[in-house]
């Protein structure tokens, strides 16, 4: 990694809870982009001193130049803080397993202390059965996780509860492996 | 964009700051689609107990007009199996005058059709046809249109009905649209389609899901679910000039709108308030009202046509099961008895069909008819993964997605599971057809 991104990054980390918050407001305002799967903010791409990777001689840009990148949040977010943001879930059940407790409590700790912060949680199912069935199903699980939070002391205006169904795999295929890792609710932030 | 919000469905304000972008034409919204989406590929399975055998002729200088509609009229009454077709176009007929009707009585023909298409000087066609009942040797009547261009297709499939009406006593249904979603990558695309699979339009394309469509009962406007704001919220969609609003993007899921009979609510499943329930809400959003007060999920929700009750899904009893509430409200009395898994009712148009996704033993996905006077239950299809049923407008056809060697398909099958067709299309996956109502060609 070059010298330049490595600062860029790190500027980036502290851009992104920033960027959260801008990106928060009203409950499920989310700007479209066709392009973007995942809904998140569309990484805007600055000009990056030493032209690595855009092709372009920027021998004009001074070396102390630093471009701010933006990234989107993501699931490595969580990874970042240490806390899972995907809790995972038995066939046909919504019911939140011992092992997602300290991301649970964890996640209850961060909103507590920080009241403005938002969450919404995605539900999601495996491709078995109907979608609207599962649309619900989906729904299900992203309250179960809503209902543990708000248990620990998060307030249900910092959560709001969606469901995909069974239209967003994580893993495409037909089996019981892929089938596993769809069967999900991810906590995002707003 | 900005998408406009019905004030309603803005109620919290969590849907204020919604900003959609969507490719939209700007003078409409339907659009011809690439080769990706066109060209569906028809193969018929089964035919009628009998089959009506009919000689039909090439249509007078129809080679001069932009479709040949007499393989289009020839093709509808087949893929119905409820006919076989003898080729009369070594023949010179016309609508005019009277055919050699023994001739072809003596070829096993009962009824003889002709028809003739002539270019009119404002850039119109006037398309005629004649049926002729070659066993009485009597004339059948016929009828004349003047039609754009654009709309012979649906006048050819309009013969094609009145034909198969004449012949069989029931109403066709190939003058009809269907809307289905197709799903290349990750693109989505709401399409519309004329009955035969022909004349594909784009009437949405999204990055995001789309599920659910539903035709308002005069085919003018499509309900459907979008995703395109990061969940899912209930669209209306004008057809003709695509203008669309959220009807409900209330706070959490909001899905499966079904159209009241008289088209000015809709049955929509919210969990603005927990979990997944049934409300009622006017077209223009206004009017929430809830409809079931259970712990369960409820959901696919779908109006008779006589606008009395509602039958929706429901697994307050365990798993999914199908039930029905007074369309005013009040309790819910379960419908479907066998089997543990029972989603997607679809009512037939004349009331006296429920059509269902059944799971059978062995985990297969089918779907089976109710008849809603005695209760019983058919199975009508073999194959493992069938989804959303949907009646035609005659209710005698129901279609349906299904998986055939690996890829989603469509499906039609009359009630007796008899007669099928599939409609393949190369590049995508297809799922979630819709029947719409019979049309006028005139006002497409």
């Amino acid at each position: 990694m070059t010298q330049a991104r490595q600062t860029s990054r790190l500027f980036a980390l502290s851009l992104m809870a920033s960027a959260a918050l801008l990106l928060g407001g009203c409950g499920s305002s989310v700007k479209l982009d066709d392009k973007a799967g995942s809904g998140a903010a569309p990484i805007s791409d600055a000009t990056r001193p030493g032209g690595s990777g855009y092709g372009a001689n920027n021998n004009t840009v001074p070396s102390t130049n630093v471009a701010p990148v933006v990234v989107a949040p993501s699931d490595n977010a969580g990874a970042d803080i240490g806390l899972a943001r995907v809790i995972y879930f038995d066939f046909d059940s919504n019911v939140v397993k011992e092992e997602f407790r300290g991301a649970i409590e964890g996640h209850a700790k961060r909103l507590t202390a920080a009241k403005g912060k938002k969450v919404v949680i995605e539900g999601h199912t495996d491709e078995r059965g109907g979608r609207e069935y599962n649309l619900a199903l989906g729904q299900r699980r992203a309250e179960a996780v809503q209902k543990s939070l708000t248990l620990l002391g998060v307030s249900g205006e910092q959560i709001e509860a969606v469901s995909f169904g069974e239209e967003r795999p994580a893993v495409q295929g037909s089996n019981e492996e892929a089938w596993a890792k769809n069967r999900r609710a991810e906590i995002k932030d707003r | 964009m900005q998408l406009p919000v019905s004030r309603r469905s803005a109620l919290g304000g969590l849907f204020g700051g919604l900003a959609l972008s969507l490719t939209l034409t700007a003078g409409g919204a339907l659009w011809p689609l690439s080769a990706a989406h066109a060209q569906f590929r028809v193969e018929i399975s089964g035919v009628g107990a009998t089959q009506i055998p009919i000689a039909i002729g090439k249509f007078r200088d129809e080679a001069r007009s932009p479709q040949p509609v007499s393989a289009i009229i020839k093709a509808d009454l087949e893929r119905s199996g409820l006919f076989k077709s003898l080729d009369a176009s070594a023949d010179r007929l016309d609508e005019v005058g009277r055919p050699p009707l023994s001739d072809w009585r003596s070829k096993g023909a009962d009824a003889l059709l002709a028809g003739s298409v002539t270019p009119l000087a404002d850039g119109r066609f006037d398309i005629r046809y004649h049926l002729w009942d070659v066993l009485k040797a009597q004339d059948m009547g016929g009828l004349s249109l003047v039609v754009p261009a654009g709309d012979l297709r649906q006048a050819a499939h309009r013969i094609a009905d009145e034909v198969y009406e004449k012949l069989t006593g029931d109403k066709g249904v190939f003058a009809t649209r269907i809307a289905y979603v197709s799903k290349v990558g990750r693109q989505h695309t709401l399409v519309i389609a004329d009955s035969d699979g022909e004349g594909t339009q784009a009437a949405l394309t999204s990055a995001q899901p789309i599920i659910s469509p539903a035709w308002s009962p005069d085919g003018r406007q499509l309900a459907y679910v979008s995703f395109e704001g990061g969940k899912a919220v209930v669209v209306v969609q004008d057809v003709s000039s695509g203008r669309r609003r959220v009807v409900a993007g209330f706070k959490g899921t909001n899905s499966a709108p079904a159209w009241s009979p008289d088209g000015r609510q809709l049955v929509v499943t919210l969990s603005r308030d927990g979990g997944s329930q049934l409300y009622v809400i006017n077209v223009d959003g206004e009017g929430l009202r809830r409809l079931t007060q259970s712990a369960a999920i409820d959901t696919e929700a779908t109006w008779s046509p006589d606008g009395g009750t509602v039958f929706f899904v429901s697994d307050r009893g365990g798993g999914p099961q199908i039930y029905r509430v007074p369309a005013s409200g009040g309790s819910a009395t379960r419908v479907t008895f066998s089997g543990s898994y029972n989603i997607s009712p679809a009512i037939s148009p004349d009331g006296r069909y429920m059509a269902y996704i059944g799971q059978v033993d062995g985990g297969a996905y089918r779907v089976h008819l109710m008849d809603l006077s005695g209760g019983s239950v058919k199975v009508l299809t073999d194959t493992r993964d069938d989804e959303s049923p949907s009646f035609a407008p005659n209710s005698k056809q129901i279609i349906y997605a299904s998986r055939a060697q690996g890829r989603d398909v469509l499906m039609t099958t009359s009630l007796d599971g008899r007669i099928k067709a599939k409609l393949t299309t190369p590049q995508a996956d297809v799922r979630e057809p819709v029947w719409g109502p019979q049309l006028n060609p005139s006002r497409r």
